[in-house]
């Protein structure tokens, strides 16, 4: 069924009891072309786009757990593109055009509202960094402008931005295009848009083994729910990539740590965009049900864990308090973490592995979720043609042997 | 937050300590002839194992040694703690 103004009302006048299943729940066939285990929103995005736009259309996505279960239900939905490099430019600029008219393309509401994502400058070294990050925005034409702390309080009213705080607002970073989605709608409607082209989504499906031929190349892969046979593995798994590959005997440049954030009760409108801060390490948004977001840092140590340590939880709120003192009195609702798969210079890692039809979409750290669309786009062109799209070329696993580091730590705002 | 046995000090608070990443990774001796696929393997390549793992804290707020740990990733339980340059547990 589309969705439209027209099956709203009808659904609306039928007391809401006939809306069809949004996709299918099949059991998995011994063989497909294309396998792509994870079902978050970047492996359900790699999936609708190589149903959508390269005519594969016998792929499986498997999932140990629940669809869209991991990271994709667990981060702050935060979007924005005002990266330092051109490579990382170009890929994250991708990701929000797409987002721009994602819900259209996909007939579902992923509520993308581009209410300005705006980075606090606390110190001249901020000043510097952020004002270097805005002259290479402008070079690649992107927005991302410079606001004075006055400017910055205009356009979010509750931020303090008294001189005598312990870390002062002196200055902010402000990507109006930026904002956030509802996470959960992400990954639904790229299911239910990849279900409807033909992909079968099988949850409760871990993968346990990466089978391989005598010379070398994948062959499938063994499952909870038995071997599943096909051309072409894409792992596109997160916070345990590095559990994935080793089944195939490759090692990753990558550590996994809990990442956590929480929610306060719901409020109304409080706040009308994102704030950010990495010197005091907080941020903070409003989703639409009211509640506010609160994003964390990670933990010191890695961990697969999926809780992080209530101190860090606890560094976090007294920034916040410092930053918004209208929320001081406002309660907690719920904490919780999730594992983010680090890279050693916070950019992700999108293409072949040395594995002949192993291919690999992760390392997307703490910032994953912007990049959804554009990431599952350049990683279905990598799968159909069997080489990388010219943006995710530069993000190569090869980049740490032949020194082509794309350093984004600056630009990944969460302190790691 | 982890309570951590510092072979010197004995337990403390993880907030005392710092992470200092996985143990046992060796320099290779003599960079100028290493292979570079060697040299990205010492730099960047990590075992990030779920499940037993051994890495290096440095008690920072106390004695200021480096030592090594052996954790478990999943329930972060401590199995043993021991000086850096001790054969690996």
């Amino acid at each position: 069924m589309r969705h439209s103004i027209f099956s709203l009302v009808r659904q609306a006048f039928a007391g809401n009891q006939g809306w069809p299943r949004q996709w299918r729940s099949p059991a998995p066939k011994r063989a497909y072309d294309m396998i792509v285990v994870g079902a978050g929103g970047h492996g359900l995005a790699t999936a609708y786009y190589l149903a959508a736009e390269h005519g594969v259309r016998n792929i499986a996505v498997l999932e140990k757990g629940w669809l869209g279960g991991g990271n994709t239900g667990r981060n702050t939905t935060i979007i924005r593109s005002n990266y330092l490099w051109e490579e990382s430019q170009k890929l994250y600029e991708h990701a929000v055009r797409l987002w721009e008219d994602l819900s259209q393309t996909l007939n579902y509401n992923v509520m993308y509202s581009p209410r300005g994502v705006m980075m606090l400058a606390h110190t001249q070294h901020d000043v510097q960094s952020f004002q270097r990050h805005i002259h290479a925005n402008r070079l690649g034409g992107i927005d991302n402008e410079w606001l004075t702390a006055e400017q910055a309080q205009a356009f979010c009213p509750i931020l303090n931005i008294d001189p005598t705080l312990r870390y002062p607002v002196i200055g902010a970073a402000l990507q109006r295009r930026g904002g956030t989605a509802r996470h959960d709608a992400v990954a639904w409607g790229y299911a239910r848009a990849a279900d409807a082209l033909g992909v079968d989504i099988i949850e409760n499906c871990e993968v346990t083994g990466i089978d391989r031929d005598a010379s070398g190349t994948v062959t499938g892969v063994q499952t909870s729910q038995g071997a599943i046979r096909a051309g072409r593995v894409g792992v596109v798994a997160a916070g345990h990539s590095s559990v994935l590959m080793e089944m195939a005997g490759v090692r990753m440049p990558l550590e996994s740590y809990p990442l956590q954030a929480l929610v306060s009760e719901p409020v109304k409108p409080v706040m009308p965009c994102v704030v950010m801060s990495n010197t005091v390490h907080a941020y903070m948004s409003q989703s639409d049900k009211g509640e506010l977001v609160i994003g964390a840092g990670t933990d010191a140590y890695t961990s697969y864990s999926q809780t992080g340590g209530l101190h860090i939880a606890m560094h976090t709120l007294d920034a916040i308090c410092e930053l918004f003192p209208v929320v001081r009195r406002m309660r907690m609702l719920r904490n919780w973490g999730g594992i983010v798969d680090v890279t050693p210079d916070r950019s992700p890692i999108i293409g072949k592995t040395p594995v002949p039809g192993l291919f690999v979409n992760c390392g997307w750290g703490t910032g994953g979720f912007k990049a959804t669309p554009g990431s599952g786009h350049v990683f279905a062109h990598t799968l159909a043609t069997g080489e990388p799209h010219p943006i995710n070329a530069p993000f190569s696993l090869d980049r740490f042997r032949t020194g082509r580091l794309i350093d984004e730590a600056a630009a990944a705002a969460v302190a790691h | 937050m982890l309570v951590i046995p510092c072979p010197y000090c004995g337990p403390r608070p993880e907030l005392e300590f710092r992470h200092a990443g996985e143990a046992h990774i060796a320099r290779p001796a003599d960079p100028s002839v290493t292979e570079a696929g060697a040299w990205a393997e010492y730099l960047y390549v990590r075992s990030n194992p779920k499940g037993r793992h051994i890495e290096r804290w440095r008690h920072a707020s106390g004695c200021n040694r480096f030592f090594n740990c052996v954790r478990d990733t999943v329930t972060d339980v401590i199995e043993a703690t021991y000086p850096a340059g001790e054969a690996r547990r």
